[in-house]
C-alpha cells in the first residue's frame, strides 16, 4: 500500500542526503576548529599516576588512547612544520605510566625526544629518562639498551657511555651478538659512518611504527648521500689527475668512463658538481632539505 | 497556534510544573560559592575559573535534563497511556514528536538562559566590570544549546522504540563516543586492516560529533571564535537533528501502541 | 441505503509473539461488521476477546495486519477522520499536573477549536459530565469515576458524530455506572453514533440497539440483544406469597421453590393465565410476573465453554 511506503522511502532519502551533508559540513568545521588552535595542545591532566588511578581497570585502554594522541600530535606537528614539541614528553609520560609495557612508546619517545628540531624535541635528557623507565619496567627487552646507546652515540656524542650501554644490553639474554661487537667498535672508533648506518638500519628493520621507520629511512638515505659524495669526490680527484682539468659535471665523469653509470641519490636525482667541483645533491632533490635539517647543531645538548 | 506548538507548550508546562527547573537554585548557589572562593584565591584567573566552571555546570545540568527528560518524553506518555486519548485526535504522530522536541528545547533554553544570567552575574561580581570579550562565553553557551538539541533529538529517537533504560544508555553512549570522534578518525594501529580503518573513518563522520561544540578553552581565555564556525555548527546541529527526528517520526508512525 | 457510521471489512490483527518476536499471535480474525448511523452498538466479549484491539484499530493506535475499516466514509488511516470521532480509552489516565479545564482546553486546541468559543465549550462539557465544581483541581487528585467523566468530556468536546468508548463502565461504582449510562443515552438522543465495549451484560442489554459478540478474536454474532440469544423464552416466572395450606393449589406449590412464605414458580407461557387464576382463587398474593429469557450471560458462558473445548481438542489432536 502506497501510504505505508512513504515512511521508509522518506527516511532513506533523508539519511542519505543528511549524512552526505553532515560529512561535508564536518570537514569544514574541522578546518575552522584547527584555526581556533584550541589545543588538543592542552594536556590538562598531566599527572600520570592520577590518570592511572582514574582509569580503574581500563588503564591499558587509556594508554592506547594516549598513545594515539602521541602519534597524532607528532604527525600533526610534522605536517605543519611546527617545531614546538613541548607536549611530547608529558604525553609520553602519561602513556608509559598508564601502560609501562607499551614498548613502542619508549622507542618512539627516545627517538623523537632526543632528535633536534624540527623533527624532534631536542631533549636527549628526557629521552634517556624515558628509556631508563622502560628498562626498569621491561628489563628483558634488550633493545632499550640499543636505544640508549643510540642516544649517546648520535645526539650526545658520548662514545664511552654509548659503548657501556651496548655492552650492558649485550648481556641481556636474547640480545643479538652485534651489541657486543658494537660496544667495542664504538669505544675504539667513535663516530663512524658504518656504525651509524648499521644502527639506523637496525631501527629501520626492527620497528613497526611508520613514523620511526620513515625517520630511519631518511637518515639512511642521508648517510648514503654522504658515502656517495665521498666516492664522487675521489672520482673527481682521479679525473683531475687524468685529464688535468676539473670536471664540470657528472656527465664528464661518466663520459670518461670513470663512472660506470650516472650517479643518482637514493631518491633518483642525479648528483651535481658545484663550483668547487665537489659532489653535491641535486638542488631538486628533497634530500637537500632533510640534510639541512639534520645538520643543524643540537639545541641544549647535554654533556 | 499549530498543533505542534500546542503540544510543545504543554510539554514545557509539564516540565515547569514538574519542578524540573529547581536545578536553577542549585546552580545559582554553585555560582555564588565559586565567585566568593575565586575572589579569595587569586586575581587574574577569575575569568578562566568562573567561565570554565559555569560552562561546565551549564553543560552537565543541561545534559542531564536533556537525557533523562528527553527519554521520558515518549516513553512516559506510552507507559501512562496519556498518549491514547491524544492520538485519537486529529494530530499526526510526527506533529506530536516535534511538539515534544520543541517543548523540551524551550525548557532547556529558558533554563540555560537563566544559568547564563547567573554566570554573568558571578563574573560581574568578581571582576566588577564586564568587557566585550566576555561575550565569548555567550557563544560557548549557544554551542551548548546546540549540543543539547542534538541530545534531545537522540533521546527522543531511542525512546520511540526501546525501554527508557536502554534509551538512556544509547543516548549517553552516543554522547560519549561523540566526544572521541576525532581520535577514532586517526586511530593508529598497525594491526588493523585497511578496510577496518576505512570503516572507522566513515563511522567517525556519521556519528554525531559533539566535540564540534566544545569551545570552553576559547571562552575561558576570551579568545575570539570565528563567525563561520558559529554558522557551521548551527547548520550541523540543524541538519543532524533533522535526520534524527525524521527517523524518529518514521519509526513512531508505525509503532503499534500496546 | 445510508452509509454506515462504522464499516469494518475483514479486519485482522496479528501480534508478534514469543522469543525474538518470530511467532505471531492472531488477536483479531477477519472481523466484518457495521454500525449504523445514530445507533448505540455494544461490543461484547470476555477479556482478551479482541474488543480493545478492534477499537484501537479504529482510532489508529495500532495498525491492521489485513482488512479495512471506514468511519463516516473515511478510511481509518485518514487523520482528518479523527475530527469526527471521540474516543475514551480503557482506564483513562491524563496529564496529572493539569486541571480539568486545562486538559480540555489543551485538547480543544488540538481540535483547532477557535479561541472565542473554546472556553465556553469547555465549561459546558464539564457541566455536562458533572465536573464543574472540580474543574480547577489537578487531575492527580481525581477519583477513578471523575477521571472517567473527564475522559468522556474530552471524547465529546469537539462535537463528534461518532463516539467510541472502551469499557466506559469499568471500575465504577453503581452510581458512577448510572451516570455514564445516562450520558450515553443523552448522546444517543443527540443523534450521535455510540460504539462501546463492555463485559457488563446488563448494561449492554439496557442501552444498546444492537450488540456484537466477539470471543477468541472472531465475531460470533450481531443483532439486537434479544436476537442474539434468540428468545428462547423459557416461560414465565411467578413470584407469590401464600400463607397457610390449600390443597387446591398444592400441585402448584409443590412445583414451586419456597422461601418462608414466598414461592417462585416457573411455568410455560401458555399456562400463565390459568395458573394466575388458580393462585388467585387459592388466596395467594401475586408479587410479580416476569418472562424468563436466556440472558446474554448464559450465551457468553456457552461461547466461552465452546471455545475452551475447541482449544482443548486442538491441543489433543495437534500433538
Amino acid at each position: 500500500m502506497n501510504r505505508q511506503n512513504w515512511g521508509p522511502v522518506l527516511l532513506c532519502a533523508v539519511l542519505m542526503a543528511g549524512f552526505a551533508g553532515v560529512w561535508r559540513l564536518q570537514q569544514r568545521i574541522d578546518v575552522q576548529r584547527e584555526a581556533l588552535h584550541q589545543e588538543k595542545d592542552d594536556l590538562v591532566l598531566r599527572s600520570g599516576p592520577m590518570l592511572k588511578a582514574m582509569s580503574l581497570e581500563y588503564a591499558p585502554l587509556m594508554a592506547d588512547l594516549y598513545w594515539t594522541r602521541v602519534v597524532q600530535y607528532y604527525g600533526d606537528k610534522n605536517v605543519r612544520h611546527d617545531e614546538n614539541f613541548e607536549l611530547l614528553w608529558p604525553l609520553l609520560d602519561v602513556t608509559t605510566t598508564l601502560d609501562p609495557h607499551l614498548l613502542v612508546a619508549y622507542r618512539f619517545g627516545s627517538m623523537f625526544l632526543s632528535e633536534g628540531p624540527p623533527s624532534g624535541a631536542g631533549r636527549p635528557d628526557l629521552a634517556i629518562a624515558l628509556i631508563y623507565r622502560g628498562i626498569h619496567a621491561n628489563p628483558e627487552y634488550w633493545r632499550f639498551y640499543e636505544d640508549l646507546g643510540f642516544i649517546y652515540y648520535f645526539e650526545l656524542k658520548d662514545y664511552q657511555k654509548a659503548s657501556a650501554a651496548f655492552l650492558e644490553g649485550s648481556r641481556v639474554p636474547g640480545a643479538l651478538v652485534w651489541m657486543k661487537v658494537l660496544a667495542a667498535k664504538v669505544l675504539e672508533q667513535g663516530d663512524n659512518a658504518d656504525t651509524s648506518a648499521f644502527l639506523w638500519n637496525e631501527i629501520y628493520s626492527s620497528t613497526t611504527d611508520p613514523q620511526m621507520k620513515q625517520n630511519a629511512e631518511t637518515h639512511l638515505q642521508l648517510l648514503r648521500v654522504d658515502a656517495d659524495c665521498k666516492q664522487l669526490d675521489m672520482i673527481v680527484a682521479d679525473y683531475r689527475k687524468r685529464t688535468g682539468h676539473a670536471a664540470k659535471s657528472v656527465h664528464d665523469l661518466a663520459a670518461s668512463g670513470l663512472l660506470p653509470r650516472t650517479a643518482v641519490d637514493p631518491l633518483g636525482f642525479p648528483y651535481v658538481l658545484d663550483a668547487d667541483a665537489k659532489a653535491q645533491l641535486n638542488p631538486a632533490s628533497p634530500l637537500v632539505k632533510q640534510r639541512r635539517i639534520y645538520q643543524k647543531p643540537l639545541a641544549g645538548a647535554a654533556h | 497556534m499549530s498543533r505542534v506548538g500546542v503540544v510543545a507548550w504543554n510539554t514545557f508546562r509539564e516540565a515547569v510544573r514538574d519542578r524540573v527547573l529547581y536545578n536553577l537554585v542549585f546552580f545559582a548557589l554553585l555560582m555564588m560559592c565559586a565567585a566568593i572562593l575565586v575572589g579569595q584565591i587569586s586575581i587574574g584567573i577569575e575569568q578562566m575559573v568562573i567561565v570554565s566552571l559555569g560552562l561546565s555546570a551549564i553543560s552537565v545540568i543541561g545534559l542531564l535534563m536533556a537525557v533523562f527528560i528527553g527519554v521520558g518524553l515518549v516513553s512516559k506518555e506510552m507507559d501512562k497511556r496519556t498518549l491514547y486519548a491524544l492520538l485519537a485526535k486529529p494530530v499526526r504522530r510526527w506533529e506530536f514528536l516535534l511538539g515534544k522536541f520543541g517543548g523540551l528545547l524551550l525548557t532547556l533554553c529558558i533554563n540555560t538562559a537563566a544559568m547564563a544570567a547567573g554566570l554573568f552575574a558571578a563574573l560581574y561580581y568578581v571582576k566588577h566590570s564586564l568587557e566585550r570579550a566576555d561575550g565569548i562565553a555567550l557563544v560557548a553557551i549557544y554551542f551548548i544549546l546546540l549540543k543539547l538539541a542534538l541530545v534531545v533529538a537522540l533521546a527522543l529517537l531511542f525512546s520511540c522504540y526501546t525501554t527508557p533504560l536502554l534509551a538512556i544508555l544509547f543516548t549517553a553512549g552516543l554522547y560519549v563516543s561523540g566526544l572521541f570522534v576525532k581520535e577514532m578518525r586517526g586511530l593508529h594501529s598497525e594491526t588493523m586492516a585497511p578496510a577496518a580503518q576505512a570503516l572507522l573513518r566513515g563511522l567517525s563522520y556519521i556519528l554525531p560529533n559533539f566535540e564540534n561544540f566544545d569551545v570552553m578553552a576559547s571562552a575561558a581565555h576570551a579568545r575570539h571564535i570565528p563567525g563561520m564556525l558559529i554558522l557551521q555548527n548551527t547548520a550541523y546541529a540543524a541538519l543532524y537533528c533533522t535526520i534524527v527526528l525524521t527517523a524518529a517520526a518514521v519509526i513512531f508512525s508505525r509503532r503499534n501502541l500496546k | 441505503m445510508t452509509d454506515a457510521a462504522i464499516q469494518i471489512e475483514n479486519l485482522t490483527k496479528d501480534y508478534p509473539h514469543g522469543f525474538l518476536h518470530l511467532k505471531t499471535k492472531r488477536s483479531l480474525e477477519g472481523l466484518t461488521m457495521r454500525v449504523e448511523d445514530g445507533e448505540v452498538f455494544g461490543f461484547l466479549g470476555p477479556n482478551g476477546a479482541g474488543k480493545s484491539t478492534t477499537i484501537k484499530l479504529l482510532v489508529g493506535l495500532i495498525f491492521p495486519t489485513a482488512g479495512t475499516a471506514h468511519i463516516l466514509g473515511k478510511p481509518i488511516s485518514d487523520i482528518a477522520m479523527h475530527q469526527d470521532i471521540g474516543y475514551l480509552p480503557e482506564q483513562p489516565y491524563f496529564y496529572d499536573y493539569l486541571t480539568a479545564t486545562e486538559l480540555l482546553d489543551y485538547f480543544a486546541r488540538i481540535h483547532n477549536l477557535k479561541a472565542a468559543g473554546r472556553r465556553d465549550r469547555v465549561t459546558r462539557m464539564l457541566k455536562k459530565v458533572g465536573l464543574e465544581t472540580a474543574r480547577k483541581i489537578q487531575l492527580r487528585k481525581y477519583s477513578k469515576g471523575m477521571l472517567q467523566r473527564v475522559g468522556l468530556a474530552q471524547a465529546i468536546l469537539h462535537d463528534p458524530r461518532v463516539v467510541i468508548l472502551d469499557e466506559p463502565m469499568s471500575g465504577l461504582d453503581p452510581l458512577g455506572r448510572r451516570e455514564v449510562r445516562d450520558i450515553i443515552l443523552e448522546l444517543k438522543r443527540e443523534g450521535r453514533t455510540v460504539l462501546f465495549s463492555t463485559h457488563i451484560l446488563s448494561d449492554a442489554e439496557m442501552l444498546c440497539d444492537r450488540v456484537g459478540v466477539i470471543a477468541g478474536g472472531t465475531l460470533r454474532g450481531v443483532g439486537a440483544p434479544d436476537e442474539i440469544v434468540g428468545i428462547k423464552a423459557h416461560g414465565m416466572e411467578i413470584l407469590f406469597e401464600f400463607a397457610g395450606e390449600n390443597t387446591a393449589a398444592a400441585a402448584l406449590l409443590s412445583k414451586a421453590t419456597r422461601t418462608g412464605n414466598r414461592y417462585r414458580l416457573q411455568i410455560d407461557e401458555g399456562e400463565l393465565y390459568p395458573t394466575l387464576e388458580q393462585l388467585r382463587s387459592a388466596g395467594a398474593r401475586i408479587l410479580s410476573v416476569a418472562q424468563i429469557k436466556a440472558s446474554l450471560e448464559e450465551y457468553f458462558m456457552h461461547l466461552i465453554a465452546a471455545d475452551r473445548a475447541q482449544a482443548a481438542a486442538v491441543d489433543v489432536s495437534g500433538k
